[in-house]
């Protein structure tokens, strides 16, 4: 049977039609300001092996089940089901996203058996890192490579302290103003990043395998730092973006 | 409304404009969260009614009730003994503090980081947007957190008729007297301000009407332990916070009597939905009227709210007066008695708050437990952090929710009580 899932996130929208456990199509684009149009037309195109069945999940999931009657799950369920599938010895997902993080904890059978949010605020997300890197002038895919290879990224005097995004940033600026060199404050911002997240994780417990999903997982300081700071291997797939939307198809099939 | 209440509102110093708007974001809010409710009891037409007259006809009354002398006394605690006010022909009124109203303003005396319900009630007051509070002869405040404590200052200030009841935070046998002498104060307070002496008589009639007021949400707490449950977590939460500003003794009969309907209904096995539908606990800071955000979002999400371990709920009436008394000062011990077994997370050690949190999980046959702290909260964001360690010692899955009265979280708080959901579910047929 072909199915897929749709993951329409703050940031991206995912999709992923697959046959028999079998990935056909990936693709990503921005959510923009008419999801619902992006939708149908990631699923349109899929004509005429178009999927027998669709299950939609992330922030924007609901507009499927108004306007496409597609049955929905929460991220959360989804992308702890997609990284069992690509991971299947992992017991945890951390999952940082557009606009919020999620440290996710798998039983043996791979359901979710607890998890911790970021509450309300931005800091500690993707967005978060995006305003970062527009601050220090990067670009998004050279941010994490700006630092990654600095040695002292944890032990580095510089701290960002504040929990809000934009006080947060009026930090940075004073960082840059004093003439803290950029790549020195970039890895002070994927620090603190990493501290949020690391006390999402203290809540929920850290078992193997760790598996770090979504956008951020791209950014190799952060990758690294994860790991460091767990002092465990993370593993992370080749599209870690993708895991939910996988995972809502692979429900779709079941 | 049925009628225009235009004269009167400005009589009492409302913002007739700011007023209008109020009521009309009020109505939208309540009609899509409430009258779109499918099942719903015949009974709560009353509260229906009750709601859209929120500002109209109570208001009226309490008016005419002080036209004919009566005193009128606002408070915001259940510490606060109702029945001391009606033993002096009072009416006692919970003032509003539930929605994001005039923060604006109240950030003018308090800091932005100020729970909601504080700003809320200094808010209404500052953007004059509360009938009830303008009619009010006295505001009762009490030492329960420190927010409030400090806001009742500036709202002295503002308003020039606020009285504090110092609320002891522990339950030995130095706060029990000076409980109880807080308690024969504000009793002196109120024989001062309304000039009528309270009598063992008068003080046995006000305790009859006030435990018959608890018994009836009691009764109403007991029936939502029914798979399916006869009301939605919504309905009750409103008839929660409508017991703290409608006439006591009207209440209780249409309480009742949507009362009879439920059982009537469980014996059908009729509910608000499907037996074996998930069943959500809420427990944590009190939910002021027209606080209904939390409950919302779980209906929303295909769960029944089966109770509420809160100020508004269960705190509420878990314990009736002992009408055994033959003085008002035996009735004043009574009286201390019973407001300190409220396990409010101001007082320490609470552990009785927790005991109360798995009693009630499972005499209501939640299958999960929502802990719900006002952002900036203290007693109950600490608090959370135990409720946890005993919700997982009894294997039922806890979730906790910082949270205020804005809407720009729902997305988010969405999702989270979904995924919980979904994990209760998991767990349920595992």
């Amino acid at each position: 049977m072909r199915v897929a899932g749709i993951d329409i996130g703050s940031r991206y929208i995912k999709f992923v039609l697959a046959e028999e456990g079998q990935i056909i199509v990936a693709e990503k684009r921005e959510t923009g300001h008419d999801p619902l149009n992006t939708c149908r037309d990631l699923i349109d195109r899929t004509a005429p092996a178009s999927p027998e069945r669709i299950v939609a999940t992330g922030y924007g999931r609901y507009l499927m089940e108004v306007h496409g009657d597609i049955p929905t799950i929460t991220e959360i369920k989804a992308v702890a089901r997609g990284a069992k599938a690509v991971f299947s010895s992992c017991r945890t997902v951390v999952d940082i996203g557009g606009q919020d993080t999620k440290v996710i904890s798998l039983d043996d059978k791979g359901m979710v058996s607890g998890f911790e949010m970021n509450d309300r605020c931005a800091a500690g997300t993707g967005r978060f890192l995006e305003i970062m890197a527009r601050t220090l002038g990067y670009s998004i895919e050279e941010f994490g490579v700006s630092c990654e290879s600095r040695e002292d990224k944890m032990t580095n005097a510089i701290k960002i302290n504040s929990m809000c995004t934009v006080f947060a940033e009026s930090e940075v600026v004073g960082l840059i103003a004093k003439g803290i060199p950029r790549d020195e404050v970039a890895a002070a911002i994927h620090d603190s990043i990493i501290g949020r997240v690391m006390s999402l994780i203290r809540r929920v417990g850290a078992n193997d395998d760790i598996i770090f999903a979504g956008g951020c997982a791209r950014n190799a300081c952060l990758a690294s730092l994860l790991s460091e700071r767990l002092q465990k291997p993370v593993h992370i797939s080749e599209t870690p973006e993708m895991l939910a939307a996988l995972g809502a198809a692979l429900y779709a099939a079941s | 409304m049925a009628k225009d209440y235009t004269q009167m509102w400005s009589s009492i110093g409302l913002n007739l404009k700011g007023h209008d708007g109020l009521l009309t974001v009020l109505t939208e809010a309540y009609k899509g969260i409430y009258l779109s409710q499918k099942n719903r009891p015949k009974g709560m037409d009353y509260f229906d009614f009750v709601i859209s007259e929120v500002h109209g006809l109570r208001i009226e009354e309490i008016f005419e009730a002080k036209k004919s002398g009566k005193k009128v006394i606002g408070t915001f605690c259940v510490y606060v003994p109702e029945e001391l006010v009606l033993a002096v022909d009072g009416v006692c009124i919970g003032l509003c503090a539930g929605a994001d109203v005039g923060a604006d303003e109240a950030e003018k005396y308090v800091p932005r980081n100020t729970c909601a319900l504080i700003k809320a009630f200094l808010g209404f007051k500052l953007a004059g947007l509360c009938p009830y509070v303008e009619l009010t002869d006295l505001i009762v405040g009490e030492t329960t957190c420190d927010g409030k404590k400090k806001a009742y200052e500036i709202f002295g200030e503002i308003t020039n008729k606020v009285y504090v009841m110092e609320l002891p935070h522990k339950k030995g046998v130095d706060g029990r007297s000076m409980w109880r002498n807080e308690i024969k104060r504000f009793a002196d307070k109120l024989e001062e301000l309304t000039g009528n002496k309270i009598t063992p008589e008068k003080l046995l009639e006000s305790s009859r009407i006030v435990n018959a007021k608890r018994k009836a949400l009691q009764r109403l707490s007991a029936l939502r332990a029914a798979d399916p449950s006869p009301i939605s977590g919504l309905d009750a939460l409103l008839i929660n916070q409508v017991s703290f500003y409608d006439d006591p003794i009207r209440f209780t009969v249409k309480t009742n009597e949507l009362c009879d309907e439920l059982e009537a209904r469980i014996k059908a096995g009729a509910g608000v939905a499907a037996k074996g539908s998930p069943r959500v606990l809420i427990s944590g800071s009190p939910m002021a009227i027209p606080n209904w955000k939390l409950h919302a979002i779980v209906e929303g999400s295909g769960a029944t709210v089966v109770g509420e371990e809160s100020c508004v709920g269960e705190r509420n009436f878990r314990t009736l007066l002992d009408e055994n008394f033959s003085s008002v000062e035996q009735g004043i011990d009574k009286l201390s008695e019973r407001s300190l077994t409220v396990d409010c997370a101001c007082f320490t050690p609470n552990t009785e708050r927790l005991d109360n949190i798995v009693e009630m999980t499972k005499r209501l046959k939640a299958q999960g437990v929502i802990h719900y702290a006002l952002q900036f909260c203290t007693p109950y964001m600490m608090e959370a952090f135990k409720a946890k360690k005993t919700v997982d010692a009894i294997g039922v899955p806890f979730l906790r929710i910082e949270t205020d009265y804005s809407m720009e979280d729902m997305g988010q708080l969405t999702t989270r009580v979904g995924a919980f959901l979904e994990m209760m579910q998991t767990r349920a047929n595992a």
